[in-house]
């Protein structure tokens, strides 16, 4: 079909096709982001307003959150005291700006700890064969315990630190992150780039490092926000009932056992710390299901 | 009037940066008990014409234009409730990956029931029977036991038998099938295109079948409709189509096709490759959207776009340089 | 005859089935059950069957991904299925293989430069740092993408240009032997024609040896020198290309050969359609494995499994229909013409 001469103006023009739909402006970079993903930038916004809080929270108009001051106990909130004071005295105004770092630094420490064991009981779990079926039964067994018992039971064997409450959640947090890994080291594992770094001379050990453990990221971040706001849970819940924080350091476990036996006349002592564990948590969670829309879809339905 | 008449369907979508012009303006028609091919890569838009045909795209982020009269009704403008009484009762469509259309915790037979219960009322003594008939029909050995089975059961030809015996159970004036042997072996290809084209003979419906595969529509169809980047480029009737090629897209998909037997006709020539790539459906073109791969191309194709226009009786290419021949007024 | 640059002898690959609550073995999936064949130097040996039959297990159980149940593998008078993991390495430079999913079978995580240096680093076939860059310019040359794109994600490629990256570091380690397991596939018809035309441009430039592994016989019969036809587990037939298409010895060929669809209307040919499935390959037939579906089976077919024997000169098959005079044997003619249309 060589092109034969044709006049321009009489070929037949198709009808140009309308726009059905207005035209979607292209969000690129940051913004664009979080355009796209509401619920990262929401619960983004919220978690680093907390950190923010926690590490400024001498300059946040707080007093020393241990002093005491007998004469001015109980006072309801006021333009003075924001929160209230509590039995003692003390601004729980202050207490609960201060209890964020113990919630955060908990919440965040056993995230990474546990993250970082768990991978590797994970990766070791899915390469060596005959230490998987080991391995995985010693976590059923974790698992059938309820944490908040094992983190009891854990505190009960050491003295009360923020580093044991720390220690006795991971311990607990360890056998979900493990499984998780496991699952994807074991599907990734058989994809075609693995058998092909195989067939291409690639020794085990960089194989774990270059082809499985950084498509582990995704999935390992959205598991890590989870086990944070699981553990600030329990944090609370330990020191709660005495067995986490030792009760000098504020932490909204502790300032909500405090104001337990006043609950019923002053109830703003256990509902403002309550109140910013629940948001934290809310926000750390959004942060999660956010992230796990926008990492991988197909990650998100193994989860 | 033909059965399905397709009036410059437009099904765009929203995607993250831009909309999605997937099909952009096709126009085409069924006619009653007619066999029409689809064919074109992926991509192209011809599995979101037949969805679009049911409505079966989700609305936002997808949205529908143009017309689609179906009897002479525009389904476009049905209610919801309208529409359902014309999927699986008037208009079937068949999948292409039989695992995972049919319910795993439902036996066969009812599901084949299913349809029937809804659509036509049956009672559900009635529609086993029916079911069991239509097993019967589809080839499937024992119907009797076999309508008591669940989908695991099956193996996949089987469980393509089931869909078309589904597809089927209401009498259906129109069947959709989606890449429907893309899934399955070619012994078992085979069979399964055997049995398209005698329940053509039998049960009459018209048939629209949506393939990337030149050999299956060479086997099956009646008509053949190229699609290319969201837009028909061709339609011709299958005969000419494979014989005299109009648009250089569907010249360059002929020639990329080994032919089985090369060996032995000593016709082993290198196959003919399209260059380049598909473009992004996301901006609109001005000229015609093959410019950019076509061994032909001018600087008239990249400034106008090309008009479908009849090359030959009932042949329809949109390319300027097609050669036309005398058309019978 | 110089060494065969791959020997396969008596293959087994049986896959046990865990079941039961201490995972004990209940079964096995017979998805290899002794296959033998030999790739020359410089030439392509298809190997084709539907899904199920084995022969991507075959391919798999060649680059060694996992262990075999039996037999040998050697390349080029080597013998390799005996080697510990750690001797072969070295010697995986000289296979290397290209999967049918162009999608996974790049680490999305790795840029495409990344991708290609790793062989070349693990083979230590490098000397510098400039080497290794010249050589991952030659190869983007020789799968015909541009130099500049090695810094990009392969998220940024499309399916067939993905696949010219896996065919790039499938030529890193310089091999003498590759295996494409469904390699073009899962591709368009259109860059399918581009992949082919690729491969087939590679081997006769490098001298490259080929095991291709495909149930596309019309892609098949363009590219490949020689065919293996496979039907659970086992090599049915072999032949050279030709006198495969042409007079095939196996009814389990012939039936292949009517069922592809050819882009003919109208075309006159004679059709034989299989009745059923494949049976499963955890319990195979006795016997000649295909009998169940077999147009011509008969007694003999349901008791004796029949060897691979050669029929004429380089063609095999195994089928009891070969013992019976040529005026019972409905294979004895020039089938091929009559089943592809022409």
């Amino acid at each position: 079909m060589s092109a034969p001469a044709i006049d321009p103006t009489k070929v037949a023009a198709a009808a140009p096709m309308p726009d059905i739909m207005p035209p979607v402006k292209a969000r690129k970079g940051f913004w664009g982001f979080m355009y796209r993903n509401p619920t990262i930038a929401v619960g983004g916004t919220i978690l680093l307003l907390m950190v923010l809080m926690a590490i400024f929270a001498p300059y946040l108009g707080t007093t020393d959150p241990t002093a005491l001051a007998p004469a001015r106990r109980t006072r309801e909130p006021s333009a003075q005291y924001w929160f209230g004071t509590d039995m003692l005295g003390r601004d729980v105004y202050s207490r609960v700006i201060y209890g964020a770092r113990v919630s955060l630094f908990v919440g965040f420490a056993v995230a990474i700890c546990a993250s970082i064991v768990g991978l590797a009981i994970g990766v070791v779990s899915g390469f060596v064969r005959w230490a998987d079926g080991i391995i995985m039964r010693i976590m059923d067994g974790l698992m059938s315990i309820p944490s908040i018992l094992l983190a009891i039971a854990l505190m009960a064997l050491t003295r009360g630190s923020v580093g044991n409450v720390i220690l006795a959640i991971t311990v607990a947090e360890i056998p979900r992150v493990s499984r998780l890994v496991r699952g994807v080291v074991l599907s990734l594992r058989e994809q075609p780039y693995v058998d092909a770094a195989v067939a291409a001379g690639t020794r085990t050990p960089i194989i774990i490092w270059r082809h499985i453990l950084p498509n582990t990221i995704a999935p390992m971040t959205v598991q890590a926000t989870y086990v944070c706001a699981s553990a600030m849970i329990v944090e609370s819940i330990l020191s709660f009932i005495g067995a986490g924080t030792p009760p000098i350091i504020p932490s909204w476990g502790n300032i909500m056992a405090e104001g337990r036996a006043l609950w019923q006349v002053k109830p703003y002592i256990v509902f403002f710390p309550a109140l910013f564990l629940s948001i934290t948590v809310l926000a750390v969670n959004l942060l999660g299901d956010g992230l796990r829309d926008a990492l991988d879809p197909r990650m998100a339905k193994r989860l | 009037m033909a059965l399905l008449e397709v009036e410059n369907l437009q099904t765009h979508f929203r995607a993250q940066d831009g909309v999605n012009r997937a099909v952009d303006g096709v126009t085409f028609h069924v006619n009653a008990g007619e066999t029409v091919a689809i064919v074109g890569e992926s991509g192209c838009g011809k599995s979101v014409t037949a969805m679009s045909i049911l409505r079966l795209i989700p609305e936002p982020p997808g949205k529908i234009a143009g017309s689609i009269r179906f009897n002479g009704r525009d389904l476009l403008k049905l209610s919801d409730k309208e529409m359902r009484s014309i999927r699986g009762n008037e208009i079937s469509m068949i999948f292409q990956e039989p695992m995972t259309s049919l319910n795993p915790v439902l036996t066969v037979g009812k599901q084949i029931g299913e349809t029937l219960r809804l659509h036509q009322g049956m009672s559900a003594a009635q529609a086993e029977a029916r079911a069991v008939e239509m097993l019967k029909l589809v080839g499937i050995p024992e119907p009797q036991r076999r309508v008591k089975e669940y989908p695991h059961q099956l193996s996949g030809g089987m469980r393509q038998r089931v869909m078309i015996a589904i597809a089927l159970a209401c009498n259906p004036k129109l069947l959709i099938a989606d890449e429907p042997t893309t899934a399955l072996d070619v012994t078992i290809q085979a069979q399964i295109l055997d049995l398209m084209r005698d329940l053509k003979r039998t049960v009459g419906a018209a048939i629209v079948i949506i393939t990337h595969d030149l050999g299956v529509v060479a086997e099956v169809a009646e008509r053949v409709i190229v699609m290319y980047a969201g837009r028909k480029v061709e339609e011709a009737s299958v005969g000419k189509l494979f014989r005299t090629p109009r648009h250089p897209y569907t010249q360059g998909l002929l020639g990329s096709m080994p032919k089985l037997g090369s060996s032995l006709t000593g016709d082993e020539t290198r196959l003919q490759e399209i260059p380049g790539l598909v473009p992004s459906l996301k901006r609109k073109l001005d000229g015609c959207v093959f410019a950019s791969r076509c061994p032909y191309t001018t600087d008239l194709c990249r400034a106008v776009a090309p008009a479908l226009e009849e090359k030959d009786d009932g042949h329809v290419a949109a390319c300027h340089y097609a050669p036309k021949e005398a058309v019978a007024a | 005859m110089s060494t065969p640059i791959l020997e396969v002898n008596d293959l087994k690959k049986h896959f046990p089935i865990r079941g039961g609550f201490f995972g004990g073995t209940t079964g096995h999936v017979y998805a290899v059950d002794g296959v033998s064949f030999s790739i020359q130097k410089g030439e392509t040996l298809s190997l084709v069957g539907e899904s199920g039959c084995g022969k991507s297990t075959v391919g798999k159980a060649i680059l060694k991904l996992f262990d075999i149940t039996a037999g040998q593998v050697v390349l080029d008078g080597q013998r390799i299925d005996d080697m510990a993991y750690g001797s072969l390495r070295p010697m995986r430079r000289r296979m290397q293989v290209v999967f049918q999913d162009p999608f996974s079978s790049l680490n999305p995580r790795m840029r495409v430069r990344d991708i290609l240096a790793e062989p070349i680093r693990n083979f230590g076939l490098a000397k510098d740092g400039t080497d290794l860059d010249r050589r991952i310019a030659e190869l983007m040359d020789r799968v015909r993408l541009p130099r500049d794109a090695v810094n990009r994600w392969p998220h940024e490629f499309s399916g067939g240009q993905r696949q010219r990256i896996c065919i790039a570091r499938a030529l890193a380690g310089e091999p003498d032997l590759i295996i494409c397991d469904e390699a073009v596939s899962a591709l368009d018809v259109s860059v399918k024609a581009q992949i082919v035309n690729l491969l087939q441009d590679l081997q006769k430039e490098l001298g490259l040896a080929m095991l291709f592994i495909s149930h596309d016989l019309a892609i098949v019969e363009h590219m490949t020198h020689r065919v293996a036809v496979m039907y659970l587990g086992k090599i049915v037939e072999v032949a050279p290309k030709r006198s495969l298409f042409a007079a095939p010895k196996h009814p389990y060929t012939e039936a292949l050969l009517s069922a592809v669809p050819v882009p003919e209307p109208g075309a006159a040919r004679e059709r034989i359609i299989l009745k059923g499935d494949v049976p499963s390959p955890i319990r195979p037939p006795p016997g000649c494995r295909f009998h169940t579906r077999c147009p011509y089976a008969f007694d003999r077919c349901r008791k004796d499994e029949p060897e691979l024997r050669q029929t004429e000169d380089g063609h095999f098959a195994a089928c009891h229909l070969h013992d019976l005079p040529d005026a019972q044997n409905p294979l004895a003619g020039a089938r091929g013409a009559a089943v592809i249309a022409h």
